[in-house]
């Protein structure tokens, strides 16, 4: 499956689970990013990394690393 | 007046969720600063009265959650728990959310509930709300909650009154209750409940289960022992196995509360509407556009520092001169005359000429935080400094720090991370900052000059151009490999997480931005301000005493005979008629020569004070890196700022304080007293040695006023004081010794 690192700006999906650094996740979650929650990746910084991304009404900037750990479905 | 006990209110929420600007409205002027011992966060009180109750504020720092992972984020918690001896628990909590984005900043709320203490949700910014098409039933959303509920416009002041009167209700109702947890999960944490008995209340334990690593997990294994520790897996393994895993459990729980709260009050458009932020995100994170606006804006920050503060700057040191010239003019010559005007007019005019840099970057700051710019400005620049272990919330302050570093070190309280924040403070030193470059300009122009009619032995046209931007090279290459340095070993740590919000895009109003202008500089001139004068008189009482020379003849007294003559000559100057000549060329010939002995007399006295005497015994230290001892005292000298160097150099070599544009009095006079040594032969190593010297050392004692300030201790300015001398010192040495074998080659 692929992970939020691997959208392109533009592309949507939805979140399937979240792995890695537990202070990771649980900052992830508290900015509204979990389960089955629509993401949509809105641009990628100048030098490709970090991401930035829509999540409910927030943008969050995420590096990739990190958005690697969040296992998304694309339609 | 009232005689009814303060009602003791905390203001809680999200960043860029309106808090500060409420805290504004409600307390006015009337505020303080909050310190901690043992931790770097500062929260603002402040105090109003309304319907005869006083009410005392707590502004809490901006937060996505109680999960408190540091020292500096339980002070929150504590405080909001009543576990902080400086404050008492609060009456009631006040919870401001975005209206525009309830789903998330409910969480908050949330969690808040869960401390026992009354609570009232104020929502703000509902009319940005309302354009977005967003409708919410605020009596709905207080039955769901089971708290009151407050519409908020606070940067126009709408709500206000009603927040307030809502405020002194609840006070002292029965606290709300939360949202359930699994029955699991309750289970878990009575059973640690009563592991840890009553001293720890409930909603500690509760963060304790859920928070993996937590700064509760890390305090209550410290004082319970590792038992807990094992305790702990093994309930967390339960949930996990009965489906609760944490931290999913909390989210799951919380939001699904908070959606079915939103679900009954709020009615959102079935479409998202395109918003503006929408529309300039597309410009101002691109790849391209958003890139070349942020250089565009970071020359313009930089222009403004660099050359909008110096007309300031250089007005406010006329000013002192002045005030000092008047003073000199009325009060007798003698230690007092000469206390007031070097040491305490010196002083602060030391610490005022700081300001205009400080009071710009800071009004630059400010709008940009406050229109939601500066975490794009953190976005884009993320990778570039994410190479030296940084992230890109540390590339202002570097920016900023080649214009001063004190204003660059005062803006790091935007980086969360303490040991990224530590790391940018301690590096941001070693840029170039403004008061380098006329060290660096004078030392040039005196040694190498370029090639004209003047100088026929002069250097290629690019020479100083290229020293120049070398000495510029030499902080920007340093500064990073030594952040990297140390995040690789003193601040070596976790990763921290760098996932950030970009907030919404919002007009920042005026008041806001002089108020947080007035503030740092305050804040400056009250912290600092008292180290850097203390610095300065001390500096001035090393160069002034002893205060006679050897034969016991104080040197004021042969200075004002100097002076006399000096008068004398130029009284005969005036009255003389044109012709003779000779008779004018005579009396000119005296006021030069009173000059010349001024300046001799001058240097003999700084050579003879106390400073003067470690400078000497300091010469076989610095001998190797080309100095003689007048070298090694003016460096001494301008240990508490490093621009006094020149004029210092100046007095030591008897030409005087004012060295002119070009410094070739300077560098003749230097030139004849280095014929018997190192510099005679090498006057060009050891001028590079001098500017690279001024490059990579900690000579600016505001800066280290600033990072005690900042830091909490002295230990990270003594640590830097240190580091920073010893990279100087190797800096110059090897520039000398290489820059001796270069010219020795080259014959």
């Amino acid at each position: 499956m692929p992970t939020l690192a691997d959208l392109h700006p533009g592309q949507s999906a939805v979140v399937v689970s979240l792995a890695g650094d537990p202070a990771l996740v649980q900052r992830l979650y508290e900015l509204g990013l979990f389960e089955g929650e629509a993401v949509e990746v809105l641009a990628l910084a100048p030098l490709g990394d970090p991401v930035e991304v829509r999540v409910g009404n927030s943008r969050l900037s995420l590096r990739k690393a990190e958005a690697a750990n969040v296992t998304v479905s694309t339609p | 007046m009232t005689t009814t006990k303060p009602l003791t209110v905390a203001l809680v929420g999200n960043p860029n969720a309106g808090k500060s600007t409420l805290f504004n409205a409600l307390s006015g002027l009337r505020q303080r600063v909050g310190n901690y011992p043992g931790v770097t966060v500062e929260m603002k009180k402040g105090q109003f009265e309304s319907a005869g109750t006083t009410f005392d504020l707590i502004d809490l720092p901006g937060t996505y959650s109680l999960a408190a992972r540091s020292p500096d984020e339980m002070v929150a918690v504590d405080l909001l728990l009543g576990r902080r001896p400086e404050e008492p628990r609060p009456d009631v909590v006040v919870s401001i959310v975005d209206a525009t984005n309830l789903d998330r900043h409910l969480y908050l709320t949330s969690q808040l509930l869960d401390l026992g203490e009354p609570v009232v949700v104020a929502v703000n910014m509902t009319d940005t709300a309302a354009a977005q098409g967003i409708r919410i039933d605020y009596e709905a959303l207080a039955r769901e909650l089971g708290v009151p509920v407050v519409p908020l416009q606070a940067n126009k002041g709408v709500g206000l009154d009603a927040l307030t009167r809502t405020i002194l209700t609840t006070a002292g109702t029965e606290p709300p209750r939360g949202p359930t947890f699994p029955v699991e999960f309750e289970k878990e944490v009575a059973a640690l409940q009563a592991e840890l008995g009553g001293a720890v209340p409930g909603v500690l334990v509760r963060r304790l289960l859920l928070d993996v690593g937590g700064y509760v997990e890390q305090w209550l294994v410290g004082t319970h022992g590792d038992g807990l520790k094992t305790q702990l897996a093994e309930a967390r393994g339960r949930l996990a196995a009965a489906g609760c895993a944490v931290p999913g459990v909390e989210a799951r729980t919380r939001f699904g509360w908070v959606r079915h709260a939103v679900a009954a009050a709020v009615t959102k458009p079935a479409v998202r509407p395109v918003t503006w932020t929408d529309r300039i995100d597309k410009v101002l994170t691109h790849r391209v556009w958003g890139t070349l606006v942020f250089f565009a804006l970071m020359f313009g920050v930089f222009q403004a520092l660099f050359v909008g503060a110096e007309p300031l700057m250089n007005r406010i040191e006329e000013g002192f001169g002045f005030i000092g010239k008047a003073v000199e003019g009325v009060m007798p010559s003698g230690p007092l005359r000469s206390l007031i005007v070097d040491g305490v007019i010196g002083g602060v005019g030391g610490v005022i000429v700081f300001l205009p840099q400080i009071m710009i970057l800071f009004g630059f700051v400010a709008v940009l935080e406050d229109c939601g710019y500066m975490a794009r400005a953190a976005f884009l620049m993320d990778r570039l400094m994410s190479k030296c272990g940084l992230s890109g919330k540390s590339f202002i302050p570097m920016l900023s720090s080649v214009a001063c570093a004190i204003p660059g070190i005062m803006s790091t309280r935007v980086i969360e991370n303490r040991r990224d924040r530590l790391a940018t403070i301690l590096v941001a030193p070693l840029m170039s900052c403004s008061a380098r470059l006329p060290v660096y300009s004078l030392l040039t122009a005196a040694f190498l000059p370029v090639r004209s009619d003047d100088h026929p032995d002069g250097y290629a046209w690019w020479v100083p151009g290229v020293v120049l931007f070398a000495m510029y090279m030499i902080g920007f290459v340093t500064a990073p490999l030594v952040a990297l340095l140390l995040k690789r070993t003193l601040l070596r740590g976790a990763t921290p997480v760098f996932v950030m919000e970009l907030p919404a895009y919002k007009r920042p109003t005026l008041r806001a931005v002089v108020r947080r202008m007035v503030e740092a500089g305050w804040a400056f001139v009250r912290r600092a301000g008292t180290v850097i004068f203390a610095a300065m008189v001390l500096i001035w009482a090393a160069l002034y005493f002893p205060t006679a020379d050897p034969n016991g003849v104080p040197y004021e007294d042969r200075l004002q005979l100097i002076e006399q003559k000096k008068a004398d000559a130029e009284a005969r100057l005036v009255e003389l008629p044109a012709e003779p000549e000779d008779a004018r060329k005579e009396a000119e010939e005296a006021v030069a020569a009173a000059d010349a002995e001024r300046n001799a007399v001058n240097g003999e006295w700084k050579r003879n004070s106390y400073l003067g005497r470690v400078g000497h015994a300091l010469e076989p230290v610095v001998a190797p890196l080309g100095w003689d001892w007048r070298i090694g005292t003016a460096a001494l000298a301008s240990f508490p700022a490093r621009e006094v160097i020149v004029g210092m150099l100046g007095m030591l070599y008897d030409v005087g304080e004012d060295t002119g544009e070009d410094g070739t009095a300077l560098q003749e006079a230097m030139r004849k007293e280095w014929a018997g040594g190192p510099g005679g032969k090498y006057p060009v190593p050891v001028a590079l040695s001098i500017m690279v010297f001024v490059a990579l050392c900690m000579q600016c004692v505001s800066t280290l006023a600033v990072m005690r300030r900042e830091t909490g201790s002295w230990r990270w300015p003594a640590f830097t004081f240190v580091y920073m001398t010893g990279l100087a010192y190797v800096g110059a040495l090897v520039t000398f010794q290489v820059g001796r074998l270069v010219a020795d080659a080259m014959g």
